[in-house]
């Protein structure tokens, strides 16, 4: 396959994929730590999605995201340092303390939320596409699911709305093969192909571990929706490299499952080994971008955990725009 | 002996009402009245009003008890003799028929008393023409934030032998809410303009407060256009007004706060009851209302303070003018009614507020009357009352 | 001003709001009706009971959407549309059907603003008939104010009469947050004067329906009427109500409460919502606690009894709150001492 993309874009690609690496890595460590509040839902083993379909969207697209969420908002651009603070519950934070880890969300950026509720996002996101076709902006709306909220109704109506509506909507099945900690070989039936074909919609499917691919194939699957052509399906095939939140011990997975995909379908690994032997960047180039994204992500840890909480009077706040 | 016999019916105020509230009896069953002593509060849509004895009598019985609504013209007492008996009383009530309404206040005139929208230029304005008979037509011009039911005791009565037209200043009411500059100039052109859309050559103005100051703008612009002047409380004669009322006027969007700001308007704040706040917010509530006072208050009283002095007007003597004002007005003070030239007559009212046409209604129309039929043998009649 | 339906004043607000702002737009169930029927027509409903009508004609596809009967879809299409730029008025039919789109509601559109630390902006309105005697049975019914007014961040509306409705949805919808606005399915036809020009009534502020001395009775939606109609029965045998009408269940009008209240010594509260954790529970609670000290007499609760909406025509009458039964009500706290008076 040849390579359509910009040598700075293959730049922002790599630095985004191994941020979301090392914020997701360093949030393990630190989770462990018991100072940072909640849960954490970690999209390691995952970051070559995320960024290869944004990759293809600017800040006037919109997309609706998972509780899985960081890898997401990484990729469309929310600033990590406010996204860490966030997620300490920091009044610094890019809610200001008020959503964390599965509410992180910055429309500046067309970044509708993660969101806590499985199958939240497609709804949201007809709707987003909805603003795009009425205010005629060329946008499109994406909405990223697992497998998991493959099965809830809303994601199902969403694909049927948006078909009926003619929305400019993209579909992004990021399928892990595990809701929580359910296989997907049990608990979805029949394909996904045939239900998006069940709606009419295109459907589109590639590999999760090789950037490249994913960005291909999520350009010709947004292209399609972008051009007022509908909704289109995305099934992008991954592998989840820690639990289904932070302390899963993973029972439900057999021996070795992990440590495979770690070796074979690391997407970072891939994506350096094809860009030094197609000379499509230096990896001086990279190793630089590693060295500053170490220094980011502990940047941003320091930052969080020396940043103020929030005060008394901001329980009260924002509730309303006016009450 | 029937003759001796007077039936209590519910009153018209104002040619909309078609029915009102007992809203409660001031005199007791026995007790001895004089014509136009206070018998009862009746309370319509627009404002609770007192309803003044038609004769003189003892109130022998009490038809209608407090709370009820009837139609107009329905019984609710009975006047007599202290020696009339009570078996003819009770066959006075038993054979009282109700006058229908539309008999009762039967007018030879064709119209209806129903506002209409007139186009006046840009301007759409809501006008309530009643009258026909020959003379100089009279035009009720009101005030700041008001709009024609501030005339609900005034425009019928005057309507006798004249045409007397209300209508809502633009930004107010029913009419448009476009206020251009939103001075005493641009509106009282308005009021020039809607004469000349209405084709009448000359009128008798009266204007209440702003509509006073409108009233002087309009005889210093067009003197032609006006015969005579009567002001209630007018603007423009005085430095101040009452800013904190003003801003309250326009910006008060609950009952409650409306309430206060309305009884600041009355001396006797019983006056204002829920009704007649609803009517107020409603009026405010239209889209464009509280921008259009907003403008208005700026161009004529910013932070309280008058930007026109029309005292010269009154100066010239370009036209009788008679004026009146509420001695407890606290919007704009009696003090404004000070040290104008001798020849104008100024009537004062005790225990009144800043709307001598509600609190004063049958004074004010009274004058008003007298003064419109012949306002030079009004003014020489004051001029002997003054010197003697 | 002409009289009008409380179906037209509702269909004027949006026709007006529409008319001023291009982001307007509606979504619902047969909206307009008809599309992909053999009859080729659009706008055949014009809403299942013709609220809508006309709409699409002046608006368009565009800005009138028929949806699927697929409310967790739509429903939150138009919350997602709220927070990328639209200001959309869903409709949802009857508000029962929100159990199939509650989430979209509650975790979705309701937090959006608070979970996003401020930064989003959901002008969202959603309109649905609430209502019983109507004898459409235990899933059409339903008066479902109170779960929505527990729900922080959602507004809730109910308008009492047409003038009232079409000020408070025109509020509605420039109101920069999800707001429930239910209309009573029962007052479609029910008519009165209302401004031809566009007015929008403020959230949060009661209006008080009638003035009287002897009790306080606060009613919701609907049963402001059967409030208003005792109240009269009541003056005229010389016991004096003021009924308060909130107009808004979220926010709430406390003050006007507590103020008559304190006057009166005695509150009645009317809701044909469920009995449990009604907004009857709620206000007899803040004047319980906050006006404790004025009360005369207990505080009394007219509501239906806890059970679904009966069909049947007796046991539906027999259900719901009517003037009878609030007048029942006022004469229970007050007949002892009027006697005494007497």
């Amino acid at each position: 396959m040849s390579v359509q993309i910009s040598r700075e874009a293959l730049l922002r690609a790599y630095r985004s994929m191994r941020t979301i690496r090392v914020f997701e890595e360093r949030l393990h460590v630190e989770f462990a730590t018991g100072e940072i509040p909640g849960f954490v839902h970690l999209y390691c083993g995952e970051e070559a999605s995320a960024v290869g379909v944004c990759a293809n969207l600017t800040d006037n697209d919109t997309i609706a995201s998972t509780h899985r969420g960081h890898g997401h908002c990484i990729a469309k651009g929310v600033e990590v340092g406010g996204m860490m603070a966030e997620i300490y519950g920091r009044h610094t934070g890019v809610c200001r303390g008020k959503g964390g880890s599965m509410h992180i969300a910055d429309l500046s950026k067309g970044m509708l939320g993660a969101n806590g509720i499985v199958g939240g996002g497609p709804p949201l996101i007809c709707g987003a596409a909805l603003s795009h076709k009425t205010l005629k902006d060329n946008g499109v709306a994406v909405a990223f699911f697992g497998d998991g909220a493959s099965n809830e109704g809303t994601t199902l109506e969403s694909m049927n709305l948006a078909s009926v509506w003619h929305l400019p909507a993209v579909f992004v099945l990021e399928d892990n093969g595990y809701g929580e900690a359910t296989g997907a070989a049990y608990a979805c039936a029949g394909t996904q192909k045939d239900r998006a074909a069940g709606f009419g919609l295109p459907y589109f499917a590639c590999a999760g571990d090789d950037f490249f691919e994913v960005y291909e194939t999520a350009r010709n699957a947004i292209d399609h929706a972008r051009s007022g052509k509908g909704p289109v399906m995305l099934h992008v095939q991954l592998s989840r490299w820690y639990g289904h939140f932070e302390g899963d011990a993973m029972t439900y997975r057999k021996a070795g499952e992990v440590a495979a995909q770690k070796k074979d379908h690391d997407c970072l690994k891939k994506f350096r080994a094809r860009a030094v032997a197609e000379n499509l960047l230096p990896e001086g180039d990279m190793d630089e971008i590693d060295a500053a994204v170490a220094d980011e992500v502990e940047s941003a840890v320091v930052t969080a955990k020396q940043a103020p909480w929030p005060q008394d009077k901001d329980l009260m706040a924002d509730v309303y725009a006016r009450y | 002996m029937p003759n001796t016999i007077t039936a209590l019916t519910m009153p018209k105020f104002g040619l909309a009402m078609t029915e009102g509230k007992l809203a409660s009896w001031t005199a007791k069953v026995g007790q001895s009245v004089q014509q136009g002593d206070e018998l009862a509060d009746i309370e319509t849509t627009k404002i609770t009003s007192s309803y003044e004895s038609p004769a003189a009598g003892v109130l022998r019985k009490q038809v209608a008890q407090a709370g009820e609504t009837l139609p107009v013209g329905a019984l609710i007492g009975v006047l007599a003799d202290a020696d009339t008996p009570d078996v003819d009383i009770e066959a006075f009530i038993k054979n009282f028929h109700a006058d229908t309404p539309a008999d009762a206040t039967a007018t030879p005139e064709a119209n209806s008393g129903e506002p209409k929208l007139v186009t006046v230029g840009e301007h759409t304005l809501n006008v309530r023409d009643v009258g026909t008979q020959a003379g100089t037509p009279l035009v009720l011009v009101h005030g700041f934030g008001g709009d024609i039911s501030n005339w609900l005791l005034t425009q019928d009565a005057l309507a006798a032998d004249r045409r007397v037209i209300a209508f809502d200043l633009p930004g107010h009411g029913a009419s448009s809410k476009n206020v251009g500059t939103g001075t005493l100039t641009f509106l009282a052109g308005v009021v020039s303009d809607l004469l000349q859309t209405l084709k009448i050559e000359k009128a008798h103005i009266v204007g209440h407060s702003l509509g006073g100051g409108i009233a002087l703008t309009l005889l210093r612009d067009h003197p032609d256009q006006v015969a005579s002047l009567n002001l209630l409380a007018p603007a423009g004669l005085g430095k101040d007004v009452n800013a904190d009322f003003i801003s309250a006027f326009v910006e008060s969007e609950s009952s409650r706060d409306m309430k206060a700001v309305l009884q600041m308007l009355v001396y006797n704040k019983a006056l204002v009851g829920r009704r007649m706040v609803d009517a107020v917010l409603r009026a405010r509530r239209l889209d464009g209302a509280r921008d259009a006072l907003r403008v208005i208050a700026k161009a004529c009283f910013p932070n309280g303070h008058q930007v026109d002095d029309l005292r010269p007007v009154l100066a010239g003597g370009a036209a009788p003018t008679q004026i009146f004002w509420g001695k407890e007005d606290e919007i704009l003070s009696v003090s404004n009614a000070s040290g104008l030239p001798q020849m104008i007559p100024v009537k004062v009212f005790e225990e009144t507020g800043h709307l001598p046409q509600l609190e004063r209604a049958t004074d004010v129309n009274t004058a008003i009357a007298t003064f419109v039929k012949d306002p030079e043998a009004a003014l020489s009649m004051a001029r002997m009352d003054a010197t003697a | 001003m002409a009289k009008k339906s409380f179906r037209q004043a509702i269909n004027e607000a949006l026709r007006q709001e529409m008319r001023r702002d291009p982001r307007v737009i509606l979504m619902g169930e047969d909206i307009a009706g008809g599309r992909g029927g053999s009859a080729g027509i659009t706008d055949a409903w014009g809403g299942v009971l013709g609220v809508t009508k006309g709409l699409w004609e002046e608006f368009g596809d565009d800005r009138v959407l028929d949806t699927p009967i697929s409310e967790a879809s739509y429903i939150g299409a138009a919350a997602g549309a709220a927070a990328t730029g639209l200001r959309p008025v869903a409709e949802l039919m009857f508000v029962d059907f929100v159990g199939c789109c509650l989430d979209q509601i509650m975790n979705q559109a309701a937090k959006f603003r608070y979970m996003f630390g401020g930064k989003a902006t959901t002008p969202l309105v959603i309109r649905a008939m609430y209502g019983g005697g109507f004898s459409a049975a235990a899933q059409h019914s339903q008066a479902l104010y109170p779960l929505f007014t527990h729900i922080p961040g959602l507004k809730v509306v109910i308008p009492s009469s047409p003038y009232e409705a079409k000020g408070l949805l025109i509020e509605a919808i420039r109101d920069n947050d999800p707001v429930i606005f239910l209309e009573n399915k029962v007052m479609y036809d029910d008519e009165e004067d209302v401004p031809d020009e566009a007015y929008a009534i403020p959230f949060g502020e009661a209006n008080v329906t009638r003035e009287g001395d002897d009790v306080t009775i606060v009613a919701i939606g609907r049963m402001v009427n059967m409030a208003n109609a005792a109240a009269d029965e009541l003056e005229k045998q010389g016991i004096g109500c003021t009924v308060i009408d909130p107009r808004t269940t979220s926010p709430l009008d406390e003050e006007t409460i507590l103020e008559s209240v304190s006057e009166t010594g005695r509150l009645v509260v009317v809701d044909e919502a469920s009995p449990r954790c009604n907004m009857a529970c709620d206000i007899s609670a803040l004047v319980a606690e906050k006006a404790f000290f004025s009360l005369k007499a207990p505080i009394r609760r007219v509501v239906p009894p806890h059970t679904p909406v009966p069909f049947s025509t007796p046991l539906e009458k027999l259900y719901m709150p009517d003037a009878t039964k609030i007048a029942a009500a006022v004469r229970s706290i007050t007949s002892s001492q009027k006697q005494k008076v007497a």
